[in-house]
């Protein structure tokens, strides 16, 4: 699994721009499932049948990742930039950032007359070894996604883009473990959750679910000086009851914790003082449904080392097959 | 002198209260589309069908209404109380004259004169709740008898052209509205095109979020106004768009990112016939157009626009080039457009 | 119908947003004497049907009256000298001023009575001594040993404040949830005036769920309805202490016809019409963008369509401690009432007309 997880968290995909993660994932999910197809904006809707009996279950993991697009390039050639979802100054500096067309960029910022302060985005800049704005290889509006290795160490794992790769990749590990299933599946790779949820909101109008599990990370409260939150690294799945953007349905909550106690799988209840997945787009599409969200417990989310654990992902994929082998009752 | 930008600009549609512009381009637009109706929202929709040699749907929106403000009260002495009806920087209020309600009775949003204000007065915006405006009624009910709370107040700015430049209040919108016009009065295209001139941009998208559902459309073009800031600046920083530049083409903004298989499109079309364009700045800024790609199960959607100087005030700047260049890129890019450039090989 | 008697069962009964099973259960109770057929969809809201007697297919209106309450939520279980106390968080609007020392229900295993408390002032550091207390130092005791609280309580449990109906001088009564529950009682006063009038259009009662996290109900409902026309009913700002400006109006004074762009201009004209027939006094209030209420998702579901926004004036917002009077409940009902029994079948017409036609 580690394998899938490399070359998804280090592959190239800001919001707006999936065409080529969903051209790695689709190759991974497609003996899977039933039926395979790509809607106006870009979501991957991969399909497996169920017998009939159960429900149309969405599952929505996202493909993009924050990165940032080129706003201005000065004389010299350095390229002043905006954000692409929610990036943050003090996450940048020294980092490195990768064009769609392979171009290599440096961040750095304006000189700190005081180090104790971080500026603010728009004073930072990128270098790609250009000397001028007629030689530079990238111009305005071309956006880039942040460049760090993968590692893991025991069961930790670390890399750019945990969220929400890790997300697709149990989405892709729950298929390939799921024998049979009564409900008609729809596993989306949605596009643009970072900038607001926006893939799964077209993709969640056109499928019209029942039921909507969003496979995301979540923030923990188990690093020095956190904000209050049980949320733990390698304590198990994280059943999201409440986030800043969405309540889960109560009936929904209560079928997954009762799956992981039959199961045994390890779980942890979330509210989530901050930050929304796309449970929140597919809970108000067209006439409503039922939604609710497996989180990967996270640490560093939005930072180029976003850390999980293998036994929180495990689990994760665990308890998705066990909720969608089995009929959901609301 | 361009009448279509004058009639349009000097027309009163504060969000919310659009009749008299969805009017005045009914008119203009009547003859020239097979079929017209309004929403329950007040959008005006307009089909001008296709030759039938393409058989792709294509929607084109201007949105019509513009900020103002609305009556919420008044006070003793007969001046009104206001809210602001979409986004303003309080500055740009004060000292402007404005026309009130549907009889557009004159008033003035007034401020008590420099003579009087302390020092450390003179040096702090006023507050859009600390202004009035002034019809010049002698007391509460006189003001009663002339404006209803509810009414819409908006800038007073006649149109004027000073060379390649024009000056008018609302070309945030009108602007795109005239290029739709324009369009609609052009040859028939292709395909079914869709025109909808919305209502509420400024309050939220409110009209688009609803133009779009019955029609859903294989492709959108959204024609705006994007607000230019080429003014004198020390640093080298992006002047976002210039006057005279050329149309602005979005990639994104805060609320959209744009198909970029339309974005290629547009700009390819604008190379290769050579008409100018610009990159608009990615970041702030939003338009309909968040809300009609999101419309239903997805369109594909993207922008081009009017470079505008002091967009939200009552006298906004644009370059008469520009204006004609929006109508030529979007009207070529129509003419140009084929079901590949929004397949998806699903 | 007792409207004191009704309020009281209403918002007595709890409701958080997103778990409102409860008061759908006391509502359904309520409308079914009234009503065709009633139930609940997916996400909870409640949703009942009156038929009309005009021929089919009927026009159909949607009354919209959102049931859910801001509340609490608990975010984390703490021990300290083996009791437990439980870290919240918010659901809906909360006035985090207010919650220090209020009186709570917890819906834990089984309902457990609770406190807002936090250390006395005098406790925290100097720099927090003037400031309100932050959601770090309030958290609800139950008054129980650790290892039951354990046992009776989970991360993610609601917390619904807990305070009688209580009556005030005259008309007036005060207590918790009236926003919105004074409206599902001037819903219900209208279903009751119904039943003495014969009206043409189908009527979609709906009871929308998380109206305060985020309009949700009023979405997926209309959406899934598709109404002709809606009208939304919610509370407005009642003049009061340290509210006199613009848009806020006398408790008893009638009800709110509100004018702006979530609003059908043809909806308002026409519910001001029937004001007029019944000779009721209204206001006009106004919202320059957006109206905070149903309204706002109802206008635009699908292709549009025509709403109303009728408010009934309430101090105290989102405190346990909001009053109204019960005369505007009583009339906004009546109101609604003859609205519905005087909708015919050129009604979409003239709205359609007025959008094209010069004033």
């Amino acid at each position: 699994m580690n394998e899938l997880i490399k070359k998804l968290t280090e592959a190239y995909g800001p919001s707006g721009f999936e065409d080529g993660m969903r051209d790695l994932i689709r190759p991974e999910i497609e003996p899977y499932v039933d039926e395979i197809s790509v809607d106006a904006m870009g979501n991957l809707i991969a399909v497996k049948k169920g017998d009939g009996s159960g429900l149309k279950v969405m599952l929505a993991a996202h493909m993009d990742e924050i990165g940032v697009m080129v706003s201005h390039v000065t004389k010299e050639g350095f390229l002043r930039f905006t954000n692409i979802g929610g990036v943050y100054p003090h996450t940048l500096m020294g980092g490195r950032v990768q064009f769609a067309n392979g171009t290599i960029g440096v961040v750095h910022s304006d000189r700190l007359t005081d180090r104790g302060k971080i500026h603010p985005l728009n004073k930072f800049f990128i270098d790609v070894g250009a000397t001028s704005r007629e030689d530079c290889p990238v111009g305005v509006g071309d956006a880039a996604g942040f460049v760090r290795p993968f590692i893991a160490q025991g069961s930790r794992l670390t890399a750019k883009s945990m969220d929400d790769r890790i997300g697709c990749v149990v989405a892709i590990e729950a298929m390939k473990k799921l024998a049979s299933t009564p409900h008609d599946v729809y596993c989306v790779f949605s596009v643009q959750e970072e900038v607001g949820t926006r893939g799964a909101m077209v993709s969640a109008n056109g499928i019209s679910p029942d039921v909507g599990i969003a496979l995301d990370v979540t923030g923990v409260g188990d690093v020095p000086e956190a904000r209050p939150m049980d949320v733990s690294l390698g304590k198990g799945a994280a059943i999201k009851v409440k986030d800043a953007g969405m309540i889960a349905h109560v009936g929904l909550v209560k079928v997954m914790k009762q799956r992981a106690e039959e199961a045994n799988i390890p779980y942890q209840l979330e509210v989530l003082e901050g930050g929304s997945t796309d449970a929140r787009s597919i809970q108000i599409s067209n006439a409503g449904s039922a939604a609710g969200c497996i989180s990967i417990p996270c640490r560093y989310v939005h930072s180029p080392s976003e850390t999980v654990d293998a036994r929180d992902v495990e689990a994760s994929i665990n308890l998705l097959v066990e909720i969608l082998s089995k009929p959901i009752a609301l | 002198m361009n009448e279509l930008l004058k009639n349009l600009t000097e027309a009163v549609g504060v969000s919310g209260d659009e009749k008299e512009v969805r009017l005045l381009i009914r008119d203009l637009i009547a003859k020239h589309v097979d079929e017209w109706h309004v929403d329950t929202m007040g959008n005006l929709i307009a089909l001008k069908k296709g030759t039938g040699a393409s058989d792709l749907c294509v929607l084109v929106d201007a949105h019509m209404d513009e900020v103002g403000l609305m009556v919420v009260d008044y006070d003793s002495n007969g001046t009104l109380k206001f809210e602001g009806v979409g986004g303003f920087d309080n500055r740009a209020l004060l000292g402007k004259p404005v026309q009130v309600g549907p009889k557009k009775l004159a008033g003035v949003i007034g401020a008590r004169p420099i003579h009087l204000l302390k020092a450390s007065q003179r040096n702090s915006v006023v507050k859009m709740d600390a202004m009035r405006i002034d019809i010049g009624a002698k007391d509460k009910d006189a003001a009663k008898s002339k404006v209803k709370v509810g009414d819409r107040a908006a800038f007073v700015t006649e149109y004027e052209e000073i060379g390649p430049t024009a000056i008018g209040k609302a070309f945030d919108n009108r602007a795109g509205c005239a290029a739709l016009v324009e369009l609609l009065q052009a040859e028939p295209y292709p395909f079914d095109l869709y025109a909808t001139f919305t209502v509420q941009e400024e309050v939220g998208l409110r009209g688009a979020e609803v133009v779009a559902y019955g029609i859903k459309p294989d492709a959108a073009f959204i024609l705006e106004s994007t607000p230019a800031y080429d003014m004198p600046t020390k640093d080298d920083v992006s002047p976002n768009v210039a006057l005279g530049k050329g149309p602005s083409i979005y990639v994104m903004d805060r609320g959209t990112i744009q198909d970029p298989r339309l974005v290629s499109f547009i700009t390819k079309t604008a190379v290769a016939h050579n008409i100018p364009f610009q990159i608009r700045q990615p970041g702030g800024g939003g338009t309909n157009t968040s809300a009609i790609q999101r419309t239903g199960s997805g369109i594909p959607a993207a922008t081009i626009a009017v470079p505008g100087r002091y967009a939200h005030t009552p006298a906004m700047m644009i370059n008469l080039d520009d204006y004609a260049n929006v109508v030529k890129l979007a009207e070529t890019v129509l003419r140009n457009l084929t079901p590949d450039t929004v397949k998806r090989n699903a | 119908m007792n409207t004191y008697k009704t309020l009281k069962t209403l918002t007595e009964t709890p409701g958080p947003s997103g778990f409102e099973q409860d008061i759908a259960a006391v509502i359904t109770e309520m409308w079914t004497p009234y009503v065709d057929s009633i139930a609940t969809d997916r996400i909870g809201s409640l949703i009942a049907i009156k038929h009309g007697s005009g021929p089919e297919p009927r026009p159909r209106l949607l009354l919209a009256a959102h049931m859910d309450e801001i509340a609490l939520m608990v975010k984390q279980v703490e021990t300290h000298n083996d009791q437990g106390f439980l870290r919240i968080t918010n659901v809906g609007g909360i006035d985090i001023r207010h919650l220090y020392g209020q009186l709570v229900t917890v819906h834990g295993k089984r309902d457990l009575s609770g406190i807002v408390g936090s250390l006395p002032g005098k406790m925290l550091p100097p720099e927090r001594k003037d400031k309100p207390f932050g959601w770090e130092d309030l958290c609800v005791d139950v008054g129980l040993p650790a290892d039951e609280v354990e046992k009776l309580v989970s991360i993610g449990d609601f917390i619904s404040f807990r305070q009688p109906l209580r009556k005030l001088q005259g008309k007036r009564v005060t207590g918790k949830a009236l926003d919105n529950r004074a409206s599902v009682a001037a819903v219900t006063a209208c279903l009751h005036y119904l039943q003495n009038r014969t009206h043409a259009w189908d009527v979609i009662v709906v009871a929308t769920s998380q109206e305060e996290t985020r309009l949700l109900g009023a979405y997926t409902s209309a959406y899934a309805q598709r109404p002709d026309a809606a009208i939304a009913i919610d509370v407005t700002f009642g003049k009061g202490p340290g509210t006199s400006d613009a848009n806020t109006f006398e408790l008893g004074s009638g009800p709110v016809l509100d004018l702006g762009p979530n609003v059908h201009p043809g909806m308002l004209k026409a519910l001001q019409d029937t004001a007029k027939s019944l000779e009721m006094k209204v206001n006009i209030g106004t919202h320059s963008r957006y109206s905070g209420t149903d309204a706002f998702a109802l206008q635009v579901a699908r292709e549009g369509i025509p709403t109303g926004l009728i408010g009934i004036p309430l101090r105290y917002m989102h405190t346990p401690v909001e009053s109204i009077d019960t005369a505007d409940v009583e009339r906004s009902g009546r109101l609604m009432g003859e609205f519905i029994a005087n909708l015919d079948d050129k009604f979409l017409d003239k709205l359609a007309e007025g959008m094209m036609k010069e004033d």
